[in-house]
């Protein structure tokens, strides 16, 4: 499996990192480096084997909807790049 | 008072419940022996005014007549862990300056434990790398060799506790983290079973490996800590429920009949003279000491690498979507819009090995690629797991090297992102397994520099690895071995 160009600039909107045209080339023959690495688990068979998504087949735990949490909203906030009257401000959304 | 450097935890502990020595007097020590070793680099963030407030409350605690070998001995955190007093950066820029209103989880049980933090540890940025060559904060070096990379990514943790400027330090270990760095640099690193010590306020990597544990000088300064920092935690979603352990109650036990299974595809092609022979003398050693050396088989364990390479990023890809610049973190100070700000805080904020992992792991989750690559991975992983199973039906405990070499020299491998990932291959098959797993020092090798043997049990079988781990420790003095200057 081999990547182009183009599926490092989808792949880098995807994931909101911009990668400049120069660092695209650099950038796709690592990634290609990366997946010739993976392509080995490819070779092995997996039929009937179910996916492990943790390790000790742990299984979602779930509490009570309750607030557990006090208030503290201020202290929350505090690394904030932007905020007013408890809110964070980002660029305006809707023109 | 130059012996308190070389004192473990165990002995610190001794000398605190005798009143030999107070917990403002250690703090005092070590953050001056800190400042004196600033070139390893291996602190980012030592605010001495706020140590000693915490030493002297451990001193008021010990005078109102509360006990504990605990209380008021020293200990770093790696800046993977968020604390409300320092920092926490993840060694990224994209946290520079990152106040956290609450302590982590095993920060919080450690402290309440009377521990004094010293500051927090340098590492690879976000837990990704093997060299910490990928701190956006600099290098840290390795105290035996400081032309040698201290390993990754908790090389501040190892290196601290190698350099003896702290008495131990947390660390974390997703596909070899604590393991490799305890490895090339000599000391006790100690990852637990998957689940046991609490995710709370560890800052996520890849949520189904990312597994607290300790650098130490010793097992047993190890299942010491252990008892105050594993735990059941409400707040993290994958944590465990266990009986309360202690995990000293094996130490003593020897190695008289244990069964080390020596899987053969752990020393392989890849594997280098130096570390084959240290480790295979150390497996002599065992022997010697009453124990049965079985060869078993682990076909799946060298498809680590890859399964580790697809689930590693693709988790991370989900972990790190929450850095974008709106409620905490660099926010870029140019931009066009709102999507505009959140890709320029992104790409401005994270170095190039998470950009790496984020973009395969986006890549491997994306549309048409999911089931190929992410759904396969997870079958292999279980592949692996199995091997494991099968192999603790033949043996009590599994026995390998940690790394394929010694620690290597900085710049060596960082242009090349896969002999990196390779140096995790020992490593990650127990990462994927979620099982207790620990490096302890076990001669020297090329250069010089440190060699670790890996010791591995099944699920929550801590108490008996560190008991195998101690017998070679009562045996042997590898790890009582001090590097030059320190």
């Amino acid at each position: 499996m081999s990547l182009s160009a183009a599926d490092v600039r989808r792949i880098a909107h995807l994931a909101r990192i911009e990668i400049s045209a120069e660092q695209t080339q650099a950038t796709l023959a690592q990634l290609n480096d990366i997946f010739a690495m993976i392509e080995k688990m490819q070779r092995v068979n997996t039929d009937g084997v179910e996916p492990m998504a943790h390790p000790l087949g742990g299984r979602q735990r779930l509490r009570d909807d309750v607030v557990t949490e006090p208030d503290q909203r201020d202290e929350n906030m505090k690394n904030a790049p932007e905020r007013a009257d408890g809110l964070f401000l980002v660029p305006r959304v809707i023109e | 008072m130059t012996e308190l450097s070389h004192a473990t935890v165990a002995e610190l502990g001794r000398l605190l419940e005798g009143k030999q020595v107070s917990a403002v007097e250690l703090a005092t020590f070590f953050l001056t022996r800190i400042d004196a070793h600033r070139d390893l680099n291996a602190f980012l963030d030592v605010r001495p005014e706020v140590t000693l407030a915490q030493a002297r409350a451990a001193d008021e605690r010990r005078a109102r007549g509360e006990t504990g070998p605990l209380l008021g001995a020293p200990i770093a955190h790696k800046d993977i862990f968020v604390t409300r007093d320092w920092c926490s950066t993840a060694s990224s820029k994209i946290l520079k300056g990152y106040v956290s209103p609450f302590d982590a989880t095993v920060v919080a049980k450690l402290k309440d434990a009377g521990m004094v933090c010293l500051g927090k540890l340098n590492c690879d940025e976000f837990a990704m790398g093997s060299s910490n060559e990928n701190s956006a904060y600099g290098n840290v070096l390795n105290p035996w060799d400081k032309t040698a990379v201290p390993g990754g990514s908790s090389g501040g943790s190892s290196a601290a506790v190698a350099a003896r400027i702290a008495p131990v330090a947390t660390a974390t270990d997703t596909g070899g983290s604590i393991r490799e760095p305890a490895a090339f640099t000599g000391v006790t690193g100690t990852k637990p079973t998957y689940g046991r010590p609490s995710r709370w306020g560890m800052i996520a990597f890849a949520s189904s490996l990312d597994t607290a544990g300790l650098m130490t000088r010793s097992a047993e300064d190890c299942a010491l800590v252990f008892g105050a920092m594993l735990g059941f935690d409400p707040k993290d979603s994958t944590s465990l429920e266990r009986p309360h352990e202690d995990f000293t109650r094996f130490l003593n036990g020897g190695v008289n009949g244990l069964r080390i299974g020596v899987p053969k595809e752990f020393f392989g092609a890849g594997l280098q003279d130096d570390v084959a022979v240290a480790v295979r003398t150390a497996l002599a050693e065992y022997e010697k000491l009453g124990a049965q050396l079985i060869d078993i088989s682990m076909p799946n364990a060298e498809l680590g690498i890859p399964v580790y390479y697809v689930i590693a990023p693709a988790e991370a890809s989900s972990n790190l979507a929450r850095f974008d610049g709106v409620r905490y973190g660099h926010r870029a100070a140019e931009y066009a819009n709102l999507p505009d700000m959140i890709k320029k805080s992104r790409s401005e904020g994270f170095g190039a090995e998470p950009k790496r992992r984020i973009l395969v792991g986006t890549y491997v989750l994306s549309h048409g690629y999911y089931d190929a690559y992410f759904i396969k991975a997870m079958k292999v992983r279980r592949l692996i797991a199995d091997d494991f199973q099968r192999a603790f039906g033949q043996c009590d405990v599994i026995a390998s090297p940690v790394t394929t070499s010694v620690a290597f020299g900085f710049g060596e491998k960082a242009s090349d992102p896969v002999a990196m990932y390779l140096a995790d291959l020992y490593t990650v098959p127990g990462s994927l397994a979620g099982i207790p797993s620990m490096s302890i020092p076990c001669g020297f090798g090329a250069k010089g520099r440190p060699v670790g043997l890996q010791l591995m049990t099944n699920h929550f079988e801590e108490a008996k690895m560190l008991g195998v781990a101690h017998a070679y420790q009562q045996a042997t003095d590898w790890h009582r071995r001090v590097p030059k200057g320190y």
